[in-house]
């Protein structure tokens, strides 16, 4: 049985739905990552479900058990917050041993909580440091323990990695990940950076507009987005309107190969930049011109505008291959990184 | 010395040789003249006075009712506090704007209003046969009426400011509501509590014009007994050793004031004042709603109805009788109380600018460089608020009659007076705001190739202008109402209109009554004018937080 249960949740701020018939399930043990961009009624989520905002419509069922009328402190959760909101007043120890006072474990007993949770975060014997001497990093292991110290059946991360630079970043979503795998955590994540949802999740819920638009492993996201919407919001620039018959798709980009099977009609059609493939511009069906040239490490991603009214392409061929800005150059497409997308372009 | 290390000492030398001149050296003669004799001090004077059973019994009522009003004040005004910083109802920002109105008042027009509420012939005397005036509980009433915007605006700014999630943090950690709000609101607050505590303290203390109007022969607070000693008993002794007891008290409140404040600043993360408020939620968040609005009908907007209604009840039904009655002179009044009016706005208008150009280059150097020194000049600047008024005027008597500074018989005496308490208003206001512009945006601007003085104009003065507004219309309004000091320097053919309400209120009559609560009104409506329509230019956190 799934832990965590949204079922047809509606929460309304004024007119507008923030979220709009939510369905969603977290099994014992997942880590969930909810993934969209800002004002997409990720943070609602997450404060439905912790009780802090009051739900208008369905239900959030937690262990088969329907939390309606369940105040917040009762609930048994972990929310750890975006910017953290440690307590200023009370130092690092006095954080971590917060939920645990609140539950009336004895002194002792949370004294000794709190050092293995300071522990566990790499931050030993820093319990009687002040909030405000911490980095940003530390104050996000400080809030991670806070939130872990009470062993709640769920734990809730808002954005969790959203405030450090990109180093720390990377490096953290590894621990967490190992950690959560470690102690067996139930958790639900939510964050707009496909990155960290990717290499931190066991399922990525995508959300638009108060909606769950689409639900899978981070793999099978990132092959098939579900729509447009998502297919762009992952990254991908080259989506386009295309009529599917049996030569192919019709795109302004000319006539593209699509994978057998995929059914004719008005279609999306996504080609990856790795789907793009250069070659010498005489005699190719279409040619472009390089605009613009962004380094990615082991890649070049490479700007084409085509002409003749096509939307700019966007390819990626390996460094050493890489054609200066202003060449002109031939396109050649690979249906295996091109994907048809169940709807119309809004 | 650097070119603006120059300017920065001007600006402090400015405000500091106002303050030595028209406060140190006043306050330091008249006292001198009621403990020197012959060229000798005579301390012993000081023992005498203080054993004297009856300075204590004033010693000791002026300290108990202080910590009754500041305690009643808090029990009424923290309420309030909550309401205006967390929810969102209709008509919030007036009525945040209109509590305010009470604490500019003049306390003559806030006496004048409560004896009509309470007092003989007042509308519960009326109605039910019960005064208050002869107890303690109008003048207590009184106190929170002046002093519930001191609450509401320290304690509820910063409570708007709180960041909301530092309670909900705790509640998924499992606290309960109440709970939540004891171990994570309660204590970011309590310095600010202290703080506008020790304040309210401040200003019961020193209480004058309302304990003058309501309080009775026991009743008298130091500032009003050392008022009898001056002008009636015509005991300067006395009274200097009660001023100089007086100004030992504020110093020590306004050091712990300091001391609290400066905790205050610790490492609480703020937040946008406008994102806290919500609309009422459940029973509780309705319950205390509807109590603000209550006490704030029955306690604040009652007196101030009944004021109008006392001014509009002539001998033959309401009408403008009393009101028509202002614009004649009669027997013992060489003026008609209307030219009051006049006077009062020239005098007030004088006493701001006076204000604003001290307190505006004080507030600069303040937060220019953070010194010790300047620290304790900061605190200098408050003194005036806290010092008998009447001591002020009196001393401003004696000590400006000779040359160079002879100014007995001019008539900018009366708004140098006034303006000594409206400086620390327009330091408390500016301070902040000119602290909290980010030096990198002068730096900015330096870059750009502006020149200091160019910088402050792009980038202090557009930030500063609304505020400095606000400190202006504090200045105005405490001018306004300036009573203490004003009575003793006004000419008798130049009323300024509390004292006007003084001399009306002090003459038998129902008359004389009647145009003491016409003139009342008006000082009223001139007040709440000037307040309102600053408020609507005030960003409304930085408008009259101590």
């Amino acid at each position: 049985m799934s832990l965590l249960e949204l079922d047809g949740v509606r929460v309304r701020y004024g007119a507008r739905a923030a979220l709009d018939g939510v369905r969603l399930s977290v099994a014992e043990g997942e880590v969930v990552c909810v993934l969209g961009p800002s004002g997409s009624g990720k943070s609602t989520l997450l404060r439905a479900v912790a009780g802090l905002t009051p739900v208008d419509e369905g239900a959030v069922r937690l262990a088969g058990r329907d939390q309606r009328g369940v105040p917040a402190h009762r609930r048994g959760l972990g929310l750890m917050f975006q910017d953290h909101q440690l307590f200023p007043q009370r130092d690092v120890a006095g954080n971590i041993a917060f939920g645990l006072r609140m539950r009336r474990r004895s002194r002792e007993e949370a004294a000794g909580r709190v050092a293995e949770l300071l522990d566990l975060v790499g931050l030993p014997g820093a319990g009687r440091r002040a909030v405000a001497s911490l980095s940003g990093g530390e104050q996000q292991r400080v809030a991670l323990a806070r939130a872990l110290a009470p062993d709640p059946r769920l734990l809730m991360l808002d954005e969790p990695l959203g405030q450090l630079d990109r180093d720390l970043r990377e490096r953290l979503v590894v621990e967490l990940r190992q950690l959560f795998a470690r102690l067996g955590s139930t958790v639900l994540a939510v964050t707009h950076d496909q990155g960290e949802a990717f290499a931190l999740a066991d399922r990525v819920v995508v959300m638009r507009d108060g909606r769950v638009v689409q639900v899978g492993a981070p793999v099978e996201v990132w092959r098939r987005p579900a729509d447009a919407f998502v297919a762009r919001f992952l990254g991908f620039r080259n989506v386009t309107p295309a009529h599917v018959d049996a030569e192919g798709a019709r795109t302004p980009w000319g006539a593209l190969p699509v994978p057998a099977g995929t059914a004719p009609g008005a279609r999306t059609v996504l080609v990856r930049p790795s789907g793009v493939r250069l070659t010498p511009p005489e005699g190719a069906p279409l040619t472009g011109e390089v605009t613009a040239r962004t380094f990615r490490g082991d890649h070049v991603l490479l700007l084409l505008e085509p002409g003749g009214g096509a939307p700019p392409l966007e390819a990626s061929c390996p460094l050493r291959a890489a054609p200066e800005v202003g060449e002109r150059v031939g396109v050649r497409f690979d249906p295996e990184e091109i994907v048809a997308l169940p709807d119309q372009l809004p | 010395m650097t070119r603006s290390a120059l300017v920065r000492g001007a600006l402090l030398v400015a405000p500091l040789l106002f303050f030595v001149v028209f406060f140190g050296y006043p306050v330091t003669a008249i006292v001198g003249r009621g403990l020197r004799e012959d060229g000798v001090w005579r301390f012993g004077r000081l023992t005498e006075v203080l054993g004297d059973p009856g300075t204590l019994r004033v010693l000791w009522f002026t300290c108990w009712q202080a910590a009754a009003s500041t305690a009643l004040t808090l029990a009424l005004a923290l309420p309030g506090a909550y309401v205006f910083a967390r929810l969102r109802f209709p008509g919030r920002r007036v009525l945040h704007a209109a509590v305010t109105v009470p604490f500019v008042l003049p306390t003559v027009v806030t006496g004048a209003a409560f004896l009509a509420l309470v007092g003989r012939g007042g509308v519960l005397d009326d109605a039910f046969g019960v005064r208050l005036d002869d107890g303690v509980w109008a003048i207590l009433l009184a106190h929170v009426f002046f002093n519930y915007a001191v609450v509401v605006r320290t304690v509820g700014g910063l409570w708007a400011q709180l960041d909301p999630r530092q309670e909900e943090a705790a509640r998924v950690l499992g606290a309960g509501r109440l709970a939540a709000w004891r171990r994570v609101t309660l204590p970011a607050l309590t310095p600010s509590v202290a703080a506008a505590a020790l304040m309210v303290f401040l200003f019961t203390f020193t209480s004058f014009g309302v304990i003058q109007i309501l309080g009775s022969p026991g009743r008298a607070t130091l500032e009003v007994e050392i008022y009898r000693q001056t002008a009636q008993l015509l005991r300067l002794d006395t009274a200097a050793v009660l001023t100089l007891v007086q100004l030992a008290a504020v110093v020590a409140l306004l050091v712990t004031h300091r001391l609290v404040t400066r905790r205050r600043v610790g490492a609480l993360r703020l937040v946008d004042p406008a994102g806290t408020a919500r609309p009422p939620r459940g029973w509780v968040q309705w319950t205390a709603l509807g109590g603000v609005l209550a006490t704030v009908a029955l306690l604040l907007a009652l007196p101030l109805g009944v004021l109008v209604e006392r001014s509009l009840a002539g001998p033959d039904g309401y009408g403008l009788h009393h009101y028509r009655a202002l614009a004649h002179a009669d027997g013992t009044f060489l003026v008609a109380p209307a030219e009051a009016v006049g006077n009062s706005l020239r005098f007030a208008a004088a006493a701001t600018a006076i204000a604003l150009l001290v307190g505006g280059c004080a507030a600069v150097a303040l937060t220019r460089r953070a010194g010790r020194l300047t620290r304790g000049f900061d605190a200098l600047l408050m003194l005036p608020l806290g010092t008998s008024a009447v001591t002020v005027g009196f001393g401003f008597l004696i000590a400006l009659d000779e040359p160079p500074l002879d100014l007995r018989s001019s008539w900018v005496l009366v708004p140098l007076a006034q303006a000594l308490v409206g400086v620390p208003f327009v330091v408390r206001v500016l301070v902040p705001v000119l602290g909290a512009v980010d030096e990198r945006l002068r730096e900015a601007a330096a870059v750009l190739g502006a020149s200091p003085w160019r910088a402050w104009r792009a980038v202090d003065l557009p930030l500063v202008w609304r505020s400095a507004l606000v400190a202006a219309g504090f200045a105005f309004a405490v001018s306004l109402g300036e009573f203490g000091a004003t009575v003793f320097l006004a000419r008798p053919d130049e009323p300024t209109l509390p004292v006007a309400v003084a001399r009306l209120l002090g003459r038998a009559g129902a008359e004389n009554y009647g145009q003491a609560m016409a003139l009342s009104v008006v000082l009223m409506l001139v007040c709440a004018v000037t307040l309102l329509s600053l408020e609507r230019l005030a960003p409304s956190r930085s408008a009259g937080t101590f």
